[in-house]
């Protein structure tokens, strides 16, 4: 469970969120939804500690965001930003390979190895894996982003618009897969999107920010919609 | 990774090594030794320190273009090192004191440098563009600040900081070699031990947060390895604006890969065939009629140059 304790923040001088309280429940797909702006890009950073909020308070289960060592952390949550960068010289077997940083800190296990690639097959990457980066299209280099955070194995996926640069076929399965994780494995998902027909076909929970309750109001908090 | 091409670089180094020690020698081994092996030491140790020293500030800087010397780490520590004769004297300093001098300038270097690359490297918004230029202006600052208080000290004294202003390789100051060899194989183990946090560090800040490192943190321990790597080489052979960015661009041709586990002793092994070779072929072989730091001041230029021309891409 993610709980959010009156989170303010602000991008330069413009106030972003204002406080926001909210429960994320464990085990499940929360859908983010809202226009261009709306504060979920900013608040998933929160979350993961890309950034620092204002004010507020975000735990994950027993961790406090933060103030818990971050190593700890990244065993516990993972996030796909929205424009990663990253080198593009790699390859897409060593870009999953470094998912799994947080539990060998530089020394692969052989079970490390097979994470790896059950992340690989995962996102269907099997053919791709030893090819670079920067020959990749843009779908292919987001399944290959998509696969590092799946294989860092943590109980909570954040991603950041996963579906930019996928074509109808590639956003139904990526769907399809976080069902699987969350159905199957259990892991706990929260996802940008901006697709309302995907959030209502795939999500359990959709939190909507519209321009009559936006997120960073503090009249519309936020709500949280049942499928 | 590389074993092969590693090995082949480290035969190549090996036989640059025994060329300067024995192209064109006359004495026995017991002088040979003590007489041309302080330089090659010397030489070896400004090898691995320039191009760890790169390495590292690439990897925080998260581009290939930037390097040490480009930033005005150097001419930084040239500074401090005219303040300090012209505060202190300098032709009459006693061996004791001008160790003293030494480790004096180099924790100021330390200081000076985690302030102010620290502050430019911490920045949300990394711009490439502006990083360098800041890095030209800077060490242009530093370097007119140099030759005003060179202006307004007694010409003995400058001549203190004139040979340590220059890049030489033919006469190494060799008194500091073993505190030296003590701060360099150091640092560069410490930099070896932190080969995979590199690896995670060169992802870009968010991907290193999100995998549980510190970006921040590592930013400051890897600016500070550095300026103890450019103010010991510095000590030894002067400024050398463009090895750096030369022997670690061979190297990213050599061995391309990400890992810098590998990148390390690749670009180790060039620098050293770089230094030691290139000064074998122009001392022995060509009778000296080319200084070696303009030849590869030339090379490395041409690579800046390209690099630039390229764009900023990593």
């Amino acid at each position: 469970m993610i709980r959010i304790t009156d989170l303010s923040h602000n991008l330069g001088t413009s106030r972003v969120l204002h406080g926001i309280d909210l429960t994320i429940p464990k085990g499940q797909i929360t859908a983010l939804i809202g226009p261009n702006g709306a504060g979920k890009s900013t608040l998933l950073s929160l979350i993961a500690r890309l950034d620092t909020p204002l004010s507020g308070r975000i735990d994950v289960d027993e961790l406090q965001v933060g103030a818990c060592p971050t190593d700890v952390l990244a065993r516990r949550l993972a996030i796909l930003p929205q424009t990663p960068e990253i080198a593009p010289r790699l390859s897409v077997a060593e870009l999953v390979g470094f998912g799994r940083y947080p539990h060998h800190k530089g020394r692969p296990t052989p079970e490390d190895r097979a994470r790896v690639s059950d992340a690989i097959a995962l996102l269907s990457l099997d053919g791709l894996a030893h090819r670079s980066l920067d020959t990749l299209s843009g779908g292919q280099r987001q399944r290959a982003l998509l696969a590092m955070t799946v294989a860092q194995d943590t109980d909570y996926l954040l991603l950041d618009e996963p579906l930019n640069n996928l074509d109808i076929a590639a956003s139904r399965s990526l769907m399809t897969l976080l069902r699987r994780l969350c159905e199957d494995f259990g892991r706990t998902v929260v996802v940008v999107l901006h697709d309302i027909n995907y959030a209502s076909r795939y999500a359990d929970w959709k939190i909507l920010s519209t321009p009559s309750c936006p997120l960073g109001s503090r009249a519309g908090a936020m709500q949280l919609v049942w499928r | 990774m590389f074993a092969r091409r590693l090995t082949f670089l480290a035969a190549g180094l090996g036989l640059s090594c025994l060329g300067y020690m024995t192209i064109g020698s006359r004495g026995g081994w017991d002088f040979l030794l003590p007489f041309r092996g302080t330089r090659l030491a010397a030489l070896l140790l400004v090898a691995v320190a320039v191009s760890t020293s790169t390495i590292l500030f690439q990897t925080i800087a998260r581009n290939r273009i930037l390097t040490p010397s480009i930033m005005g780490f150097d001419a930084l520590y040239l500074l401090i090192l005219s303040v300090s004769v012209f505060l202190l004297g300098g032709a009459g300093l006693s061996e004791t004191s001008a160790l003293a001098r030494f480790l004096v300038s180099l924790g100021l270097l330390i200081v000076a440098s985690v302030g102010l690359f620290g502050t430019l490297l911490l920045q949300r918004r990394e711009d490439v563009m502006r990083m360098l230029l800041t890095g030209v202006v800077l060490a242009t600052l530093f370097r007119s600040l140099s030759s005003l208080i060179a202006r307004m000290i007694d010409p003995n004294e400058y001549s203190t900081i004139q040979v340590a202003s220059y890049a030489r390789f033919s006469r190494i100051e060799t008194d500091l070699l073993g505190l030296s060899a003590v701060l360099i194989l150091g640092v560069v183990g410490i930099a070896w031990r932190m080969r995979h946090r590199l690896d995670i560090l060169a992802l870009g800040r968010d991907a290193a947060i999100n995998l549980g490192e510190n970006p921040r943190r590592r930013t400051i321990e890897v600016l500070i390895l550095v300026a103890v790597l450019v103010a010991v080489s510095t000590a030894f052979v002067g400024p050398i604006a463009f090895l750096g960015l030369l022997v670690v661009s061979l190297a990213h041709l050599v061995t391309p890969t990400g890992s810098h586990g590998t990148l390390l002793v690749s670009s180790s092994l060039i620098a050293g065939i770089a230094l030691v070779g290139g000064q074998t072929v122009l001392e022995r072989v060509l009778g000296l009629s080319t200084p070696l730091a303009v030849l590869i001041d030339l090379l490395g230029g041409l690579v800046f140059l390209i690099l630039v021309l390229k764009g900023a891409r990593r």
